[in-house]
């Protein structure tokens, strides 16, 4: 039954605790969260497949059919959206690898290794995720302007490949939550530092990492700021960036909604994707987030 | 040897064999640490001490800084009225969408972690939408929202209530942008789950054996073995939607009449299309201020309400 789904997150499904929602009464409320929830997925998917006067008819129509398919294909005609994935693709794979694998190294030592300073460095790192991005926007814009690196990928993708201090957190507490015997018998063995979390930990942790990865993906996939600023050029835009655009482009009256959303559609798909084949990483990685640290 | 201990600070040598283990540790330490440290130093901490300085300055992208004391933080506090404008479309956005969302959050929470069926299912739907661009969720919203044929606007009719003009609207703009950040409650909800999977079942036991009825449970035990996690959740929720920007600058570009000006927006348009450098890092630092004070006063306001247990689970390490 709801066992071998909750077991997923480690607890068992316990009874009922706190509150004892009458049955029928639970599933109706979840049923009508869920639909709320799920329903503009829906709606986005049900335009996209709709004639351009179908869209304007009132009541909606819920159901297009004939689907047409082919507003796909008009999408991508509309604007470069193949480029535009691949831009975004560009831009989220050495972030993806950098961040994962910066960030559990940076990590191995906040959670492994005892050095003067350590909590000290370590709450600056849990400050930092309280800045807001602004703050620091503008002097960086300045800096990668002075860098010439205005209109490249180098602003979106080089200050992952130091670590992000929400993954470093992560992961720390994924360490720190490690028997420490390991590192001390591989010690003996003549490992290294390096050895022991690149041989050890780095394995061990494959999960916790892959979660992480997932994060800076979505991060780097959904980023809208940043790419606004740091890129003009049309041709290198981001799938966020051109979506952006198509909407600014269309003009608010005459909206092409089909072809819209059906842009829409496709930058969501590779999230969606994601999010289905490792939906258990998305919830252990939240879970681990509210752990006390 | 005593000379040489300088040089191996830097970093470990051949020479790290006469350390001793502590030292040798430390060094490995501070070498996994120094990515970070590095690129603290070169997109965090230059940048927010940049900001501070050249909110003092006179500094647009054409000019040099100069330095011109307070004049911009008088400017702003004095002379700007999109200043109060855009940081109270900020705070009334806080005010709203965080209890929103932590609200639902907490009911689907208590909801799921009842001993329900298909529990995968109604948790990826809840969550689902975490994972939308916030540029999708926009061009979404702006569709059924839309006030001639969208499809909320036919569902509303349906119950008999004449839909709002939304985006178009003073009034309503706001509202539809809180609503549609009630949409990404799902990270909350995990969070909430995960803290009510971490209390013990003999608390509950116990109390049902003093005859304590559910409700009495939810609000003895369920409730105070969760304030730590709902401070979490209150602290990433404040600190995300104070940087609420894309939203508005998607759906409706700042208007109507301003209404949906929020202050990140509103620096943006000072930094990056009026390229006023200073006026905008003098407004960024009061939101860096106005962030970290609010911050503070949730963390000293949650020593009268958060529970601790004491002792007990102290993590590994130290």
């Amino acid at each position: 039954m709801g066992m071998r789904a909750a077991g997923r997150t480690g607890a068992r499904a316990k009874s009922a605790r706190g509150v004892d929602v009458p049955r029928i009464l639970t599933y109706a409320i979840l049923a009508a969260g869920a639909f709320v929830m799920l329903f503009p997925l829906y709606w986005m998917v049900a335009t996209s497949l709709k004639l351009l006067p179908e869209t304007r008819q009132f009541p909606p129509v819920w159901f297009p059919l004939p689907p047409r398919w082919g507003n796909y294909a008009e999408a991508l005609r509309f604007q470069p959206f193949g480029r535009y994935f691949l831009n975004s693709f560009l831009i989220a794979a050495p972030v993806v690898i950098g961040d994962a694998i910066v960030s559990s190294f940076v990590a191995y030592g906040f959670a492994r290794l005892r050095f003067p300073g350590r909590d000290a460095i370590f709450m600056v790192l849990v400050s930092t995720m309280m800045v807001p991005f602004i703050v620091r926007l503008v002097p960086l814009f300045l800096i990668f302007q002075r860098l010439g690196w205005i209109n490249s990928y180098w602003p979106l993708i080089v200050p992952s490949l130091f670590g992000t201090p929400f993954h470093i957190f992560l992961l720390r507490q994924f360490y720190r939550a490690l028997p420490g015997d390991l590192a001390e018998a591989a010690r003996l063995d003549g490992l290294n530092e390096f050895g022991i979390w690149w041989r050890i930990y780095v394995p061990l942790s494959k999960p916790a990492i892959a979660t992480v990865a997932i994060f800076a993906f979505q991060q780097s996939w959904n980023d809208f700021l940043a790419p606004l600023i740091f890129l003009n050029d049309n041709k290198k835009y981001t799938v966020a960036l051109g979506l952006a655009n198509m909407l600014s482009q269309s003009g608010a009256s005459t909206q092409y909604w089909n072809l819209l959303m059906a842009s829409a559609a496709m930058a969501v798909v590779p999230m969606i994707l994601l999010f289905v084949i490792f939906q258990r990483y998305f919830v252990r990685g939240i879970a681990l987030s509210g752990v006390k640290g | 040897m005593r000379q040489s201990t300088a040089l191996d600070n830097v970093r470990p040598t051949p020479r790290a064999r006469h350390l001793s283990v502590g030292q040798r540790e430390a060094l490995w330490g501070y070498a996994f640490v120094l990515p970070w440290v590095i690129g603290f130093l070169a997109f965090s901490a230059i940048p927010i001490a940049a900001s501070i300085y050249f909110g003092f300055t006179d500094y647009s992208v054409l000019t040099s800084p100069k330095w011109v004391g307070l004049q911009n933080y008088v400017k702003i506090f004095t002379d700007d009225k999109l200043f109060p404008t855009s940081l109270g479309n900020t705070l009334y956005y806080v005010a709203l969408a965080v209890p929103g969302q932590l609200l639902i959050a907490f009911g689907a929470a208590l909801l799921l972690n009842q001993k329900v069926r298909w529990l995968t299912f109604w948790r990826s739907a809840f969550y689902l939408p975490v994972v939308v661009p916030y540029i999708v969720s926009s061009v979404l919203f702006l569709w059924i929202l839309e006030p001639q044929v969208g499809v909320l606007k036919y569902a509303l009719g349906k119950v008999g209530i004449a839909s709002p003009q939304w985006f178009q609207s003073e009034v309503w703009a706001k509202p539809a942008i809180v609503l549609l950040s009630l949409w990404y409650m799902g990270s909350y909800m995990l969070v909430f789950l995960a803290g009510l999977q971490g209390i013990p079942d003999h608390l509950y036991e116990a109390a049902s054996l003093d005859g304590a009825g559910r409700l009495r449970q939810l609000r003895s035990i369920t409730i105070p073995m969760l304030t730590p996690t709902i401070l979490f959740n209150l602290v990433i929720g404040i600190i995300n939607s104070f940087q609420v920007f894309t939203f508005a600058f998607v759906m409706t570009k700042g208007g109507p009449l301003n209404s949906t000006l929020f202050y990140v927006y509103y620096i943006y348009r000072r930094a990056f299309e009026n390229f006023e450098t200073g006026y905008a890092s003098a407004l960024s630092t009061i939101l860096f201020i106005v962030v970290l004070l609010v911050t503070l006063a949730v963390f000293s306001w949650s020593r009268r309400w958060v529970y601790y247990e004491s002792g007990g689970d102290a993590e590994g390490g130290r």
